[in-house]
């Protein structure tokens, strides 16, 4: 009888959501890299080879090089073939953002990313405990999509925090974009924030929202979030961000990551 | 049958003047005829020559294990239609029309495919029924959960849909043209993002298409790699997907547990490479890193482990009489009409259609370790949901087999360069169905054109035929058990 095998089962499982954010954090893959670090002073004056493997032009070489990771789409190829050490994987999964310059790394960016603060106490109060989210993917290619769904399954578990994915924006307290914003998507996503009631937030997810990623090339010219009038107060850069990527930056912005200023 | 059309094996190259030309309406007529006879239509498409249009066509003959290739003398105006006898051109058919204004003369339905405003800028119409009882119900673009956008158009009697028509280009990025564009290293995260919950199916279709060009093929350990990445993206999607229709029928047990089950099948993909979706590891002539030692170890583990959670949250899933009586005849598509409209995958073979690449044309380690078809005969949401078990069950065995016999020996080769004016088409069985990539490249051997089939291009109007005569709330569980992609479609 297959509901005793399920009863069973159940049982023997326990409890499958994991510890974090009371508990360490799970592991990134080791060949992941997670968040990048740009040592600009290793780097040899005139050397361009990381910039010249770059898929998504995420790196300007200039007086000093500098590092979009709102471009990046973690190949690793940079990292490949910087012979000094200069830009180097962290396996840091914390890659989210109140400004999208604060992704910049390198030369007067400093070293490392800012990684973004809490939002304002008041609206912390009003959406900390119970935040509703509306997804609009616009161009989106499904991965970024599929690690926001993720954040539902029992591992991850997002109702725990009070946040949830709803299916009208009438009823969200905010937004979520992944994919470059294709033109044929922009009244969509223009009318999805106009239905969102006030107060309200807008999150980027991905590459490709953060800056058009792969598509924002001079050919594809989609730009994201950036190409929108809609302000943003969170960016999560990644591609797709890993799914512990994604909760950490929502976490961050509610101020109930262990540790951030709240 | 061979002197119009060059008959070559998957992947393969060609010269262009070797492949035969013929007038268009000739064109349309052979393959029409070919069609006729049981071959597929794999792409139909236009290169632009000059002022004019060359049209590509490129059929399987599953029985023979060939792909033929052949195409048009540059051409500009109407033709006649291939869909009037064969409806699996439709899309293509609109596809060439909306890019080159080729019109197909006798095309039933010649709408725009990825435009979702008319010439006008005004909304473009849609089928509509009369009569007292019918009334219409829009859905989309935007859709009510965390999933990519379309529109949907529903006629429906009562709670009774007489028809479903399905309007998409709102992910259209242009992704055909960027890669055309691209700078060499730009052009992977293209191709890896076309569907990115296909992107080992879609880059290993690259991969082929380049290998064919070049003469050269990845060292056998790189073949047998790229096979495992691709049966675990099978194994992850398919898990997924019998997740969800647990889900669209409230039955939580499998729901839960294979929620969860996808993720450790993705993040199988990224202990190999980094990335749960398999990106920046597929190269031409090879993959980037290897899995051996521990690595190796732990995937196998680990890989057993989810297969026997799978299993037995799919047991749950049959046992279950109240999932029975939502699955069973729901959204019953006959084998005749996927044969009609040229369904691939899942699909297809959930209505006794038995293609499959990895059986009919196979490649790399297919070509050593054969595949078993996994087929069922209802056509309904029970038999696309019967099919993904099965098949789970023969990647596991498939799986078994390679991973024991995995050789040794490099993961790179060193890429040739791609020869001036040649074509070439590689097929892949994705985890949807049949991935189809043509290249072409020019006099300087830069791509001239480059052409990507998704399976949903094929399959999205099997969706709305299986709709035809079912209750509206049956919509979901319907749309969950074909699972297409937006953006694949869309480009």
């Amino acid at each position: 009888m297959y509901t005793l095998e399920i009863l069973a089962r159940r049982l023997r499982l326990g409890s499958q959501t994991m510890a974090y954010p009371r508990g360490p954090a799970p592991s990134l893959p080791d060949r992941h890299g997670g968040a990048l670090r740009l040592d600009s002073a290793r780097c040899t004056p005139g050397c361009t080879a990381c910039a010249d493997v770059c898929p998504t032009a995420a790196i300007q070489v200039g007086a000093t090089t500098v590092l979009d990771q709102g471009r990046c789409l973690f190949c690793g190829a940079c990292h490949e073939q910087c012979g000094t050490g200069a830009i180097q994987p962290t396996g840091d999964h914390r890659l989210a953002v109140r400004h999208l310059a604060d992704l910049r790394i390198g030369g007067d960016y400093g070293a490392e990313l800012r990684r973004a603060e809490a939002m304002g106490s008041e609206l912390r109060s009003l959406l900390g405990r119970s935040l509703k989210l509306r997804q609009v993917s616009a161009g989106g290619c499904n991965a970024c999509e599929a690690d926001l769904n993720v954040l539902g399954t029992i591992g991850w578990d997002l109702g725990r925090f009070g946040i949830q994915f709803v299916a009208s924006p009438r009823h969200a307290d905010g937004l979520v974009l992944t994919g470059p914003v294709t033109d044929n998507m922009r009244l969509g996503l223009e009318k999805t924030w106009a239905a969102i009631p006030g107060p309200k937030i807008a999150i980027a997810v991905g590459a490709c929202a953060l800056s058009g990623g792969p598509y924002g090339s001079q050919t594809a010219g989609l730009h994201g979030a950036p190409g929108t009038d809609i302000p943003f107060d969170l960016y999560i850069a990644g591609c797709p961000p890993h799914p512990l990527t994604i909760l950490e930056g929502i976490l961050r912005l509610l101020g109930k990551v262990p540790g951030i200023d709240t | 049958m061979t002197n119009v059309r060059a008959l070559l094996c998957n992947p393969a190259a060609i010269a262009w003047d070797a492949v035969p030309c013929r007038p268009v309406a000739d064109l349309v007529s052979e393959t029409a005829a070919a069609l006729q006879t049981g071959a597929r239509l794999c792409a139909w498409f236009g290169v632009p020559d000059g002022a004019n249009t060359v049209l590509v066509a490129v059929l399987a003959f599953d029985a023979q294990h060939q792909v033929g290739i052949a195409r048009s003398e540059p051409h500009r105006g109407p033709l006649p239609s291939l869909t009037a006898q064969h409806p699996q051109a439709q899309a293509f058919e609109r596809e060439v029309f909306e890019q080159y204004g080729l019109e197909p003369l006798g095309h039933p339905w010649l709408k725009p495919l990825r435009r979702v405003t008319g010439a006008d800028g005004g909304p473009i119409a849609f089928y509509s029924l009369g009569g007292g009882e019918v009334h219409e119900v829009a859905v989309g673009p935007v859709h009510a959960g965390i999933i990519e956008p379309g529109h949907f158009r529903f006629q429906c009697e009562g709670e009774l849909v007489r028809n479903l028509e399905i309007a998409l280009g709102y992910q259209h990025r242009g992704a055909e043209a960027a890669f055309l564009a691209a700078p060499p290293a730009a052009r992977w995260p293209l191709i890896e993002t076309l569907a990115g919950d296909t992107s080992i199916g879609h880059g290993l279709a690259y991969a082929g298409v380049q290998e064919a060009l070049g003469g050269f093929q990845a060292p056998p350990r790189a073949q047998y790699l790229r096979a495992y990445a691709l049966e675990l993206e099978r194994l992850a999607n398919h898990t997924g997907d019998l997740g969800a229709l647990a889900n669209d029928v409230a039955f939580a047990p499998t729901s839960a547990v294979c929620g969860k089950v996808r993720g450790d099948f993705l993040n199988l993909t990224a202990l190999l490479c980094g990335n749960r979706f398999g990106r920046h590891w597929l190269r031409a002539g090879g993959v980037r890193w290897d899995l051996a030692g521990d690595r190796l170890r732990d995937s196998v583990e680990r890989l057993h482990a989810a297969l026997a959670d799978v299993e037995s949250a799919a047991r749950w899933l049959w046992a279950s009489g109240s999932v029975r009586a939502r699955f069973d005849v729901t959204g019953t598509l006959s084998g005749e009409i996927a044969a009609q409209l040229g369904l691939v995958g899942p699909a297809a073979r959930a209505s006794g259609r038995t293609t499959d690449v990895r059986a009919d044309h196979p490649w790399g380690a297919y070509a050593e370790m054969p595949v078993a078809p996994q087929v069922d005969r209802h056509g309904d949401v029970a038999a696309r949901a019967a099919v993904r078990r099965l098949e789970i069950h023969e990647t596991s065995d498939f799986l078994a087999r390679l991973l024991h016999n995995l050789p040794d020996g490099p993961l790179l080769g060193e890429p040739a360069t791609l020869p001036a004016d040649h074509l070439a088409v590689a097929l892949v069985e994705g985890w949807r169905g049949q991935i189809c990539h043509v290249g072409l490249t020019g006099r300087a051997g830069q791509w001239r054109h480059y052409k990507v089939v998704d399976p949903s291009f094929l399959n999205w109007p099997g969706l709305a035929m299986a709709l035809r005569d079912q209750a509206i709330s049956d919509f979901p569980l319907c749309n969950k058990s074909f699972n297409l992609s937006y953006c694949g479609h869309d480009l």
